[in-house]
C-alpha cells in the first residue's frame, strides 16, 4: 500500500504537483494518467525518494521510502529506460544493484530470463535498443522480488510485440497479489491494462476511480447518420424533438436515442440513410476532456475542448451494430 | 538501514565492471612512473650543466615524482568520472533508489574508489622513487635516508588525495564534463602559474595540490625554490581539508537536491 499525502512539489513559481493526496492499494492495476507534463514523473520522482517534496508526504506500507530497509525487495522501479551505465554489461548493472540490497546472484540471471535478455546479459547496456533498455529496466525492477512495481511510461517508444509483452506482464504480475502502479498519457493503453485510476492534470488530481465507474461514467453513447438528403433529416429529426449535431465528413450525432427510434422514424419520411450507427465515444475523448483545462502545451488550431471526434483515424471509436 | 557491507562490495562491483576504472589508473601509474624516470635519466646525463645553486639543493626524490604534474591528471579523471558517470548515465537514480540514505550511498563509494585510488598511488610513488633513483646513479637518495620514506609515502598519500577531492568536486557538479573542465586546466595551468607571481603566491601555496604536494620534498628549498610557511605535513593537512571540504560540499549537494 502506497500512500500520498498533500504531495506538492514547486519548481519556482511552477507548481508540479499540487496536493496530490491518493492511495495505491495491493493487488490491483493503478493506472495513473494524465497528459505530459501533469507531474506523474515528478510524483513517481517523490515516491521513490528521488525529489524531495516541497511538502506533504509518502508511505510505503506506512515508512518513508528512505527508512525502508533494503528497499528493492519492497518496491521495483521503472522510471526510465536509460537509467544504467552504458558501459556496464546488463548482468554486471544488475549485479552491483542486486549486491546493495543483499540480493542472491542467482536471481540476477533469474531476472535477465524473465525479461528475455539472457543472450545479452554480457554486451555492453549501451548498445541496446530502447525495447531492450526498457526491458533491463524492467529486469532491475523485479530484481528484489517486490511486492509493490511502479513503471512510469513502460510502453513508451516500444514496437507492437513489446508493448504487448509489458501489458501481459503487468497482468500476470498482479495476479500474483502483486501492486502495480503504471503511469501512462495513453488512455487506450490504460483502459486495456488498468482495474483503478488515478488521473491528474497539472499536479492536480482529477479522478480516482475504478476503471469501470470511469467507462460507466464517461462514455457518451450516441447515434450516428449519414444521409444524402442531410437538410430534410435534420428538419425531420428537429420536428420529432431529436437535436442533431453535425459531426466531420457530412454526418449528424444524436444523443440519448436508440437506432431503432431513428431508423424507424427516417423510414417514416422516406428518407435514404447512407449510415444509421450506434456509436459510444472513445475513453481517450473522455480523458481529454477531463484534462482539457489541464493540458500544459496545447496544439494550435486544434480543438482540444470540443471533444467532437477529430477527423483522420477513429480507432478510438467501438461501432455497434449498424 | 541497507547494510553498509552490501554497499561497499556494490560499488566494488561498479568501479572493477567498467573500463575506464582500469585505463584511468594505469594511466596515472605509467604516466607517473614513465615521466618520473624519463626525466631522471635525463638530470642524471645533464647534472653538471645545472647552475651551482641547484647542484646544491638537489633533490633526487622530487625528481622522480616529476611525472605527477601529468599522472595526477590521470587520478582526476578516474575519480571525476567514478562518480560523474552515474549522472551522465542517470544511473544515479536507479542506485539512490537501491540505496536511499545519501550518506552510506556517497561515503561506500568514495571509501572503495579513494582506497582504490590509494594503493595505485602508492604503488606508482614507491616505484617511481626506485625506478628513478637507479637513473641517478651516483646522484640517487635512498630511501633510508632522512625524510625520504616520508617523501615516497607523501607522494602516494597525494595521489590518493587528489583523487577524493576530484570526487568530491564531481558530486558537487554533478557533472563529468563540468568537473575536468575546472579541475583540469586548474591543476596544469591555473595554479603552476599562480604560484609562479610574486604577489598571486601568497594565496596560491595554499591551493589543495600546491600544499600536498609539499610532502614530495626531501630538501624545503630544492632546485632555488623558496621554502612554503608550513611544514610538509602541515601542507598535506592543508590538502586534507581542502579534500574533506569537497566531500562534505558534494554530501550536502546530493542530500539537497533532486537526484
Amino acid at each position: 500500500m502506497i500512500e500520498l499525502e498533500g504531495l506538492t512539489k514547486r519548481f519556482g513559481a511552477k507548481t508540479a504537483v499540487d496536493h496530490l493526496s491518493f492511495q495505491v492499494r495491493p493487488g490491483v492495476i493503478t493506472g495513473f494518467l494524465g497528459p505530459n507534463g501533469a507531474g506523474k514523473s515528478t510524483t513517481m520522482r517523490m515516491m521513490l525518494d528521488l525529489d524531495n517534496p516541497t511538502s506533504g508526504t509518502v508511505r510505503i506500507d506506512g515508512k518513508h521510502y528512505r527508512e525502508l530497509d533494503e528497499p528493492l525487495k519492497y518496491i521495483g522501479a521503472l522510471l526510465d529506460a536509460k537509467a544504467m551505465h552504458g558501459g556496464r554489461s546488463a548482468y554486471n548493472n544488475l549485479l552491483c544493484l542486486a549486491q546493495s540490497n543483499r540480493i542472491p546472484e542467482r536471481r540476477v540471471g533469474e531476472v535477465l530470463d524473465m525479461v528475455g535478455l539472457t543472450p545479452v546479459a554480457k554486451k555492453k547496456s549501451k548498445g541496446f535498443s530502447l525495447g531492450m533498455g526498457q526491458r533491463l529496466g524492467i529486469a532491475s525492477a523485479l530484481l528484489g522480488d517486490p511486492e509493490i512495481l511502479m513503471f512510469d511510461e513502460p510502453v513508451n517508444g516500444l514496437d507492437p510485440e513489446g508493448i504487448h509483452w509489458i501489458r501481459n506482464l503487468m497482468k500476470a504480475l498482479a495476479a500474483e497479489g502483486r501492486t502495480i502502479f503504471v503511469s501512462s498519457h495513453l488512455m487506450s493503453e490504460m483502459a486495456l491494462t488498468a482495474d483503478h485510476l488515478i488521473v491528474i492534470g497539472q499536479g492536480k488530481l482529477l479522478a480516482d476511480t475504478s476503471m469501470a465507474d470511469f467507462i460507466q461514467q464517461n462514455s457518451r453513447s450516441y447515434v450516428r447518420l449519414r444521409s444524402p438528403q442531410q437538410e430534410r433529416l435534420r428538419d425531420v429529426l428537429h420536428a420529432n424533438g431529436f437535436i442533431a449535431v453535425e459531426a466531420g465528413s457530412g454526418s449528424l450525432e444524436v444523443d440519448g436515442t436508440t437506432t431503432e427510434k431513428l431508423g424507424e422514424l427516417a423510414a417514416e419520411h422516406a428518407i435514404v440513410l447512407h449510415e444509421l450507427s450506434s456509436q459510444r465515444a472513445s475513453l481517450e475523448e473522455a480523458f481529454m476532456q477531463m484534462t482539457a483545462g489541464a493540458v500544459e502545451y496545447h496544439a494550435h488550431g486544434t480543438d482540444v475542448h470540443g471533444g467532437a471526434p477529430a477527423p483522420g483515424p477513429q480507432w478510438g471509436k467501438t461501432s455497434q451494430g449498424a | 538501514m541497507a547494510a553498509a557491507s552490501a554497499v561497499l562490495q556494490s560499488e566494488w562491483t561498479k568501479i572493477r565492471t567498467v573500463s575506464s576504472t582500469v585505463w584511468s589508473l594505469a594511466s596515472a601509474f605509467l604516466v607517473t612512473v614513465a615521466m618520473g624516470a624519463g626525466l631522471s635519466a635525463l638530470v642524471s646525463s645533464t647534472f653538471d650543466d645545472l647552475s651551482e645553486a641547484e647542484r646544491v639543493t638537489f633533490d633526487p626524490t622530487l625528481v622522480s615524482f616529476s611525472g605527477m604534474v601529468l599522472g595526477q591528471l590521470a587520478m582526476v579523471v578516474f575519480g571525476v568520472l567514478v562518480v560523474g558517470t552515474e549522472y551522465s548515465s542517470g544511473m544515479i537514480r536507479t542506485s539512490l533508489a537501491a540505496v536511499p540514505q545519501r550518506a552510506t550511498f556517497l561515503f561506500s563509494k568514495i571509501a572503495v574508489a579513494g582506497g582504490l585510488a590509494l594503493l595505485v598511488g602508492l604503488a606508482t610513488s614507491f616505484l617511481t622513487f626506485f625506478l628513478s633513483q637507479a637513473l641517478l646513479g651516483e646522484h640517487s637518495a635512498s630511501i633510508g635516508d632522512d625524510n625520504v620514506l616520508r617523501a615516497v609515502f607523501g607522494a602516494g598519500l597525494y595521489m590518493g588525495l587528489i583523487a577524493l577531492f576530484s570526487m568530491g568536486v564531481a558530486a558537487m557538479l554533478r557533472s563529468s564534463m563540468l568537473s575536468l573542465g575546472i579541475l583540469v586546466p586548474f591543476l596544469l595551468l591555473v595554479s603552476n602559474i599562480l604560484s609562479a607571481v610574486p604577489k598571486a603566491k601568497e594565496v596560491a601555496q595554499y591551493f589543495p595540490d600546491q600544499a600536498g604536494a609539499k610532502i614530495m620534498r626531501v630538501i624545503p628549498d630544492a632546485m632555488n625554490s623558496e621554502p612554503a610557511p608550513y611544514g610538509p605535513w602541515g601542507g598535506l593537512g592543508i590538502m586534507v581539508l581542502w579534500v574533506a571540504a569537497a566531500l562534505l560540499g558534494g554530501y550536502l549537494v546530493l542530500k539537497k537536491r533532486d537526484a
